[in-house]
């Protein structure tokens, strides 16, 4: 029988999680790392016991770890993640220029068919890439270099590229969003980019409307089957692009809040979106205290809170951008983790929840693995 | 042999238990110690000092014989204590939080 195995990424640690396609029953394996920030694991989809993951630390810096086993052994591999060139400046909180440091490793992003080709987007913010598992890492720089990086500014969790979607119909296509700069697309394996922001509104922080860079995009998501059509959850507003990019609606709607940070789409339903709206971006816990997930099932518009499982009054938690992810079983499983370390999860696309497990670190990101 | 106590966090990413033991030759310095220990344990490089300036990271701390030796120049000699072995070589996690 087919299985799933989520990757957990937390403050402390990472964790480990499987079970069989009736996901009823779920083993906890870790932590991987105790103490460590991990801030993402990311397994191969063409090989699914490659995994890949971010191990980080305010005292120790940065390392990526690698399992061939999934996730029962890891190795450390190649930490050096050095700008081509000279770095240059960006914008500093204030407006000045200040020049680019690397801090850490948010996402790391596996080719779809190479198992040892991994990408990594890092603050400040840049795109790596590692053609063999890891050992190495070369700065795909056109993306900082064309044009606006200095125009580019931190959001208030650092200047960060943490968005990497990868078109599966086009191997050189593939899009990044960074906070805050905005959603960028690349045709030509990363080696020049193009700022797609038309149609994005940030109207205090960034009041001209033809703004090429500066929006806070928390999240894009896209389904494999449309890979033209775009969901993003910005900073305030959830997004739809049709023309991969080339120019954004908002589809908010009836959403309680707009605000939030991860975005997903349903394994097999490309119009069914989910979101977790939050209450501000100065109150990072959901509106009246109740965790709802919502979900479209228009491609946006249209929303329904989803409720069942889900704590419904004194609930303060937060759910990170990385922190939710799908399975691919015929009855679609939903998956999100929390600042307050539960994971909880959904085998009916989201009717039902329970939580998986309920004490972990915070929760900083969560991927899921659907196994033969 | 120069004794060196790691903080846990990077006990357990070097796989070591309690102190780790290096042969330094020369002036037993810093900068030799960390040489020693880096080449012991490569998975180390770049978590105590960057791995591009040499610096020392900037919430590692270096105690020996009760005494901060932090900001010393990293090709001072240590301690006699600590070159003889009687004591060890503490790298420390600052406190600052977390």
């Amino acid at each position: 029988m087919s299985g799933v195995r989520l990757l957990v990424g937390t403050k402390k640690g990472a964790f480990v999680l499987t079970a069989d396609g009736r996901r009823e029953k779920w083993t906890v394996e870790g932590p991987h790392f105790g103490g460590w920030e991990i801030y993402h694991v990311a397994g191969s989809a063409a090989d699914p016991d490659r995994l890949y993951a971010s191990q980080t630390s305010g005292w120790f810096g940065q390392l990526i770890q690698r399992s061939d086993d999934g996730g029962k052994s890891w190795a450390a591999v190649g930490k050096e993640f050095l700008y081509d060139g000279v770095p240059g400046t960006h914008q500093w909180y204030d407006g000045t220029p200040h020049p680019w440091e690397f801090k850490r490793v948010w996402h790391l992003e596996p080719s779809l068919d190479d198992p040892d080709t991994v990408y990594a987007g890092v603050e400040d913010a840049a795109l790596f890439r590692s053609t063999d598992g890891g050992a190495s890492w070369h700065e795909l720089s056109g993306l900082r270099g064309h044009g606006s990086g200095q125009w580019w500014q931190p959001g208030a969790g650092g200047m960060c590229l943490h968005t990497i979607v990868l078109d599966p119909t086009d191997s050189r296509r593939m899009y990044v969003a960074i906070s805050a700069a905005g959603a960028f697309r690349s045709e030509d394996a990363g080696a020049t980019w193009k700022p797609i922001n038309r149609g994005l509104v940030s109207k205090y922080e960034l009041p001209d409307p033809n703004a090429e860079v500066g929006h806070c995009v928390h999240r894009i998501a896209m389904h494999p089957s449309r890979p033209r059509v775009l969901f993003m959850q910005k900073h305030w507003d959830v997004m739809r692009s049709d023309d991969a990019g080339e120019s954004w609606q908002e589809v908010s709607g009836n959403l309680p809040s707009d605000f939030g940070f991860p975005i997903a789409v349903h394994a097999h339903e490309p119009e069914t979106v989910y979101v977790v709206p939050i209450h501000s971006d100065s109150e990072h816990y959901p509106p009246e205290g109740k965790l709802r997930v919502y979900r479209s099932r228009t491609g946006g518009g249209e929303w329904e809170a989803l409720t069942r499982g889900l704590p419904q009054r004194d609930c303060y938690v937060n759910v990170l951008r990385d922190a939710m992810a799908v399975d691919k079983l015929e009855s679609c499983g939903v998956y999100f983790g929390t600042t307050g370390g539960q994971v909880y999860g959904s085998t009916d696309g989201g009717d039902h929840w329970s939580p998986i497990v309920r004490d972990l670190p915070a929760v900083l990101s969560v991927e899921a693995q659907t196994l033969p | 042999m120069i004794r060196v106590v790691l903080p846990s966090h990077l006990r357990g990413l070097a796989r070591v238990g309690g102190e780790v033991a290096l042969e330094v030759a020369g002036p037993v310095t810093q900068r030799a110690v960390l040489d020693a220990l880096e080449a012991a344990h490569p998975v180390l490089r770049g978590t105590i000092r960057d791995q591009q300036t040499q610096r020392r990271r900037p919430l590692v701390r270096f105690f020996a014989c009760a005494q901060d030796l932090s900001h010393q120049p990293p090709d001072a000699p240590l301690p006699d204590a600590v070159a003889a072995g009687a004591e060890p070589l503490l790298i420390v996690g600052a406190m600052a939080g977390g």
